[in-house]
C-alpha cells in the first residue's frame, strides 16, 4: 500500500521518525484476531496502493462549518494557503507543520510501538498544524480545520498538535469532507495537551463519502483543574475509525466525550475511548449515540481505567443504538477496569428499536409515520447534539442531516 | 465490641481459617505423574472404557496438543506444568460398595466433616448426592427410588458401562472436546463425574446433588458432568466443590454440558468454595471450567452460583438459545479476597426467535483480589425479538483489590433489545452510619448490606444451599470493612 507514497519532508524528531519506520516494518495491518480491532476490519486499506496528490477545491461553501473562524484548509493533507485565513487573532499562534523550523516539533507522546496506523502517519506525514494557545488567552473565535479528500486512493496523513496553556480557553473545530474521492483514505493523528485550568473543546464533524476511510487517533493529556471536551459527530464515511485516548494526569479535572453517529448504505463506524484516571477527584462522562440504517455497522468500545489510589473518581459511560433494519448491526464493549475503591463509576449500554408505542401516540395526533418515526430519532440524537454548544456546529449539523437523511431538526 | 477496631477485624479475616482444608486419610490409587497417550489408554482401561471413548480421549488429546494456553483472561498465575500433575487418583476400593454400610468408614467421616453425611440428608433433605472425591464417583443415594420414575443419576463411569448410548449421543454436543484448551484437555483425561438423564415429562421430585472433592496432593480434579433433560422434564442440580489446605496449586478443569430439549427446564445451581489460597496467595485451586448449555424449543436453563473459592477463577457458563422462545438465565455472586483472582462471567447465544436472556452479576472483592465480570450477549440475525437485561454490579471492599467489566454486546437483529447495566462503587458510608445508629455493630452493618446486596442471587438457590451460601459469604466478608 506503500508504494506510491514518499517518506515525510516535515522536520519531525528523528527519533520518532526511526521508531515509526521500525514499527511500519515490523508490523502487518491488524486483524479481527486482535482484541482491539475484533469488529473492525481494514484488510481492504493494504489492498490499495495510495498515493498523495495535491488538489485544488474551487469553491468552501459547502465546507465552511462557522463562518467566523480562523480557518485553515488542507486538500488531501496539503496546506492549501489562498482558502486558508490570514489573520490570526491575538492569543494563538498557528503555522502549518511544513512550515515549522527544524526542533521547533516537540517530541510526541504519541504511541507507535505496534500503532501501525500511527507509525504510517508518522512516518508519511503529508502536512499537519500546529496550535499553540497562550497562557491566560480567551480566544473567542474557535479555530477550524477544514480537511477535504479528492480524487483517487488519495492518502492524506495528517497531524495536529494543540497546546493549550494555563488558564487558556479556545474551541477547535475540524471538519472532514470528500469531493470527488474514491478509496481515498484519511490517517489523521492529533496531540492534544491541556494545561492548568484551560479549557478546551473540539467539535469534530465527520462527513466523508461512501468509500473513503477514516482513520483518527487523538491522544490528549490534562493538567490539574482543566476541562476538556470532544464532541465528534459521524455522519458519512465508509469505514470510521476514531481513537480517544485522555489521559488524566492532574487533579480535578472534567473530560467529556459525546458522540453522534448516524449510519446509511454499508457504512462501517467504530469509536473506540480510554479514559485513563491516574489521580484522584476527577470527573469524566461519556456519551455516544447512534442510529443505524441499512447494512450499517457499528462499534463502540469506551474504557475507563481507574489507577490505584486514584479516590474518589466519578467516571459515567453510556451508550445507546437503534438499528433501523434486520442488516444493521452493531457491537459495543463498555469497559471498566478499576483498581481504586472510593469511586462511583457506572456504564449502560442499550441496544433497540424505536419504541412502536411512542410512533403510535404521535400517529394518533396526526403525525405520518414516517415524521414520527423522524421525529423520535431525532429526539434520540438529540441529547448528544445538545451537548455542542458552538451554534454554527449545530446548524452546520442540522443542516448536513437535512441533506443526507431528509430531518428536518428545525 | 467498642474496642475492636478495623485493623483487628481485617487481621481476623486474614487469618480465618479455611474450614474444609482437612485431608482425609485414605488409601488412594494414584497413577505417577505426567501425560501422554499412555497416560491416556490406562486411565481408560482403568476405568474398562469402551473403544470410542478411548477414541475420543485420544482425539482430543492430539488436538489439545496443538492447542495454545488461553492468555486473554484478566489473570495472573503460574501456568500449571501439565506433566507435574497425577491423572488419575481414586480412593482404594477392593470392591464396589454393596450397601452404605460398606463404605469406608474414614470416607464417611470426610463426608460427614463438609457436612453431607449422607445418611442425614437422606432423611432429612431428600436430597440424592453423588459424591465424587479425587475424580472418582464413590456414592450414589437414592438411586433405586429415582429409578422408579426412569431417571438415571449415577457417576459418568457407571454411565459409560451401563447407557452407553445415552451417553455416546450427548458427550461433547454442547462443549466439544475442540472447544478450548481445557476442555479438550478434559476431554482427553476426564476421570468421573455425575450423568443424568430425566426422561420425558418427569418432574425431578428432589434436588440432585453432586459434591466434589480434591482430596490426593499432586493430582488434578478432571470431572464431567452431563445433564439430559428430555422433552417437557425438569430437574434442579446441585454442584458444591471443597479442597484440602495445600501450598501447592492444584488444577481443577471441568466440563458441564446440560442439554434442555423442547420444553424442559434445567437449574444448575453451584456453590464453589475450593481451596483459595493462604492470607499470602500460597497456594489454592486453579478453577477454569467450561461450562454450557443448550435450550430447545420452550426450554429454559437457569445457572446460578456462589463463588468464594479458588485461587485462580475461569469460567463462563453459557446458554446457547437455539429454540425458539427458550430463556437462559445467569445468576451469579463471585466473592475474591487477599490475593484471589476471578475472570467469571457468561454468555448468551440467542439464536431462536423470541428468545429472552438474563444476567445478574453481583462481584465483591476485598483485600488485594480482582474481580472481573466478561460476558457477552450475542443476537444473532433471525433471533426476532430477542430480549436481553444485564446487571453487573461491583462492589469494592478495600483500596487495594480491583473490580473490572468487560461485557461485549454483538447485535444483528433490529427488533432485540438489549439492556446492559453496571455499577461500581463501594459500601455507602451513609448505609454504615444508618446501621450504626441503630445499634448494628459494623461488621455486622456490613454483612447485611452485602446480604441484600447479593438477594436477588441467592434467592434463586435451593433451600439449603442459600443457607450455606449465606454463611460463606460471611466468613468470606467479614470485618471487610469499605
Amino acid at each position: 500500500m506503500l508504494e506510491g507514497l514518499t517518506p515525510t519532508t516535515i522536520l519531525l524528531d528523528e527519533k520518532e521518525l526511526n521508531s515509526a519506520q521500525d514499527t511500519l516494518a515490523k508490523n502487518q495491518l491488524p486483524t479481527t484476531r486482535m482484541e482491539a480491532w475484533k469488529y473492525t476490519r481494514v484488510a481492504k486499506l493494504g489492498k490499495t496502493n495510495y498515493t498523495s496528490s495535491e488538489e485544488t477545491v474551487v469553491s468552501m461553501d459547502a465546507y465552511r462549518i462557522a463562518a467566523d473562524a480562523t480557518t485553515f484548509v488542507f486538500v488531501n493533507g496539503h496546506f492549501s494557503e489562498e482558502l486558508s485565513s490570514d489573520e490570526i487573532p491575538a492569543g494563538v499562534s498557528i503555522s502549518p507543520l511544513s512550515a515549522c523550523m527544524e526542533g521547533e516539533i516537540a517530541s510526541t507522546n504519541l504511541v507507535l510501538e505496534g500503532e501501525i496506523f500511527n507509525a504510517l502517519n508518522t512516518a508519511f506525514l503529508t502536512d499537519g498544524i500546529l496550535i499553540d494557545i497562550e497562557a491566560k488567552a480567551t480566544v473567542e473565535k474557535p479555530v477550524q480545520i477544514i480537511h477535504v479528500l479528492k480524487g483517487e486512493a488519495t492518502l492524506s496523513n495528517f497531524k495536529t498538535i494543540i497546546n493549550a496553556g494555563d488558564f487558556s480557553k479556545a474551541g477547535v473545530i475540524q471538519g472532514f469532507f470528500a469531493e470527488d474521492a474514491d478509496k481515498a483514505f484519511a490517517n489523521v493523528t492529533s496531540e492534544i495537551s491541556v494545561g492548568t485550568n484551560a479549557f478546551l473543546t473540539i467539535d469534530k464533524i465527520q462527513y466523508e463519502a461512501e468509500n473513503t476511510s477514516h482513520i483518527s487517533t487523538e491522544q490528549v493529556s490534562q493538567e490539574n483543574d482543566s476541562t476538556f471536551t470532544i464532541n465528534t459527530i459521524t455522519l458519512n464515511g465508509g469505514l470510521v475509525r476514531n481513537n480517544l485516548n485522555i489521559e488524566v494526569i492532574g487533579e480535578n479535572c472534567e473530560t467529556n466525550l459525546n458522540g453522534a453517529y448516524l449510519l446509511k448504505g454499508k457504512q462501517h463506524v467504530d469509536n473506540h475511548s480510554v479514559v485513563d484516571h491516574k489521580v484522584p477527584n476527577c470527573n469524566s462522562n461519556e456519551l455516544y449515540k447512534g442510529v443505524i440504517d441499512d447494512k450499517g455497522t457499528a462499534v463502540f468500545n469506551g474504557k475507563v481505567f481507574v489507577r490505584p489510589d486514584a479516590q474518589k473518581i466519578n467516571a459515567f459511560q453510556s451508550n445507546g443504538n437503534v438499528l433501523m433494519t434486520d442488516d444493521a448491526s452493531v457491537n459495543s464493549k463498555p469497559e471498566l477496569e478499576i483498581y481504586a475503591d472510593d469511586v462511583k463509576c457506572s456504564h449502560g449500554s442499550t441496544t433497540g428499536q424505536l419504541d412502536e408505542e411512542a410512533v403510535f401516540y404521535l400517529r394518533a395526533r396526526g403525525l405520518s409515520e414516517k415524521s414520527a418515526r423522524k421525529l423520535m430519532v431525532s429526539a434520540f440524537i438529540g441529547d448528544v447534539l445538545d451537548k455542542i454548544e458552538n451554534e454554527d456546529v449545530l446548524n452546520f449539523t442540522h443542516g448536513l442531516l437535512k441533506d443526507r437523511f431528509g430531518w428536518d431538526f428545525e | 465490641m467498642a474496642n475492636y477496631t478495623e485493623n483487628e477485624l481485617a487481621k481476623d479475616l486474614e487469618d480465618q481459617e479455611y474450614k474444609f482444608g482437612f485431608t482425609s486419610d485414605i488409601d488412594a490409587d494414584t497413577i505417577p505423574k505426567g501425560l501422554s497417550e499412555d497416560v491416556i489408554r490406562l486411565i481408560s482401561h482403568k476405568k474398562e472404557e469402551p473403544e470410542w471413548l478411548l477414541e475420543y480421549r485420544l482425539n482430543a488429546y492430539r488436538i489439545w496438543q496443538e492447542m495454545i494456553e488461553p492468555e486473554w483472561g484478566h489473570v495472573h498465575y503460574t501456568k500449571p506444568d501439565f506433566q507435574d500433575i497425577a491423572y488419575y487418583s481414586a480412593p482404594n476400593q477392593t470392591k464396589k460398595y454393596e450397601s452404605w454400610d460398606d463404605v469406608d468408614p474414614e470416607m464417611k467421616e470426610t463426608m460427614a466433616k463438609l457436612g453431607i453425611s449422607l445418611e442425614e440428608q437422606k432423611r432429612l433433605t431428600g436430597v440424592a448426592v453423588d459424591f465424587v472425591m479425587d475424580s472418582v464417583s464413590v456414592a450414589t443415594s437414592f438411586k433405586a427410588k429415582l429409578a422408579e420414575l426412569g431417571i438415571i443419576f449415577c457417576s459418568f463411569s457407571e454411565a459409560v458401562q451401563d447407557h452407553p448410548e445415552l451417553v455416546r449421543a450427548n458427550m461433547g454436543t454442547v462443549v466439544p472436546h475442540t472447544d478450548n484448551f481445557y476442555a479438550a484437555l478434559n476431554s482427553a483425561v476426564f476421570t468421573d463425574g455425575s450423568f443424568c438423564y430425566i426422561p420425558k415429562g418427569v418432574r425431578c421430585p428432589m434436588e440432585l446433588s453432586t459434591y466434589f472433592r480434591i482430596n490426593q496432593g499432586g493430582t488434578g480434579q478432571f470431572e464431567r458432568t452431563l445433564v439430559v433433560a428430555d422433552e417437557g422434564s425438569y430437574v434442579s442440580y446441585l454442584e458444591g466443590c471443597t479442597a484440602p489446605q495445600r501450598d501447592e496449586n492444584q488444577l481443577h478443569a471441568a466440563v458441564v454440558e446440560l442439554i434442555a430439549k423442547d420444553n424442559a427446564e434445567i437449574k444448575y445451581s453451584t456453590v464453589q468454595n475450593w481451596y483459595p489460597g493462604d492470607k499470602n496467595g500460597v497456594g489454592g485451586i486453579f478453577n477454569f471450567v467450561t461450562k454450557r448449555g443448550i435450550c430447545g424449543t420452550n426450554s429454559k436453563i437457569s445457572w446460578t452460583q456462589v463463588e468464594t473459592g479458588s485461587a485462580v477463577t475461569w469460567k463462563y457458563p453459557s446458554c446457547i438459545l437455539k429454540g425458539d422462545h427458550s430463556v437462559g438465565e445467569f445468576y451469579s455472586v463471585a466473592v475474591t479476597n487477599n490475593y484471589q483472582q476471578a475472570d467469571t462471567g457468561t454468555k448468551m447465544i440467542h439464536l431462536g426467535k423470541g428468545t429472552k436472556s438474563t444476567i445478574i452479576s453481583k462481584g465483591i472483592s476485598a483485600g488485594k483480589s480482582q474481580n472481573s465480570y466478561r460476558g457477552l450477549v450475542q443476537i444473532h440475525k433471525n433471533a426476532q425479538n430477542a430480549r436481553n437485561f444485564s446487571q453487573c454490579d461491583s462492589l469494592l471492599m478495600t483500596d487495594e483489590c480491583g473490580a473490572h467489566t468487560f461485557p461485549y454486546i454483538e447485535c444483528k437483529n433490529s427488533s432485540a433489545k438489549i439492556e446492559h447495566e453496571a455499577t461500581t462503587s463501594k459500601i455507602g458510608e451513609d448505609q454504615i452510619f444508618y446501621c450504626l445508629q441503630r445499634g448494628i455493630s459494623e461488621e455486622k452493618a456490613i454483612g447485611l448490606i452485602v446480604n441484600g446486596y447479593c438477594k436477588e442471587v441467592l434467592n434463586q438457590l435451593p433451600m439449603e444451599f442459600a443457607v450455606e451460601a449465606q454463611k460463606l459469604l460471611t466468613i468470606s466478608l467479614e470485618g471487610s470493612v469499605g
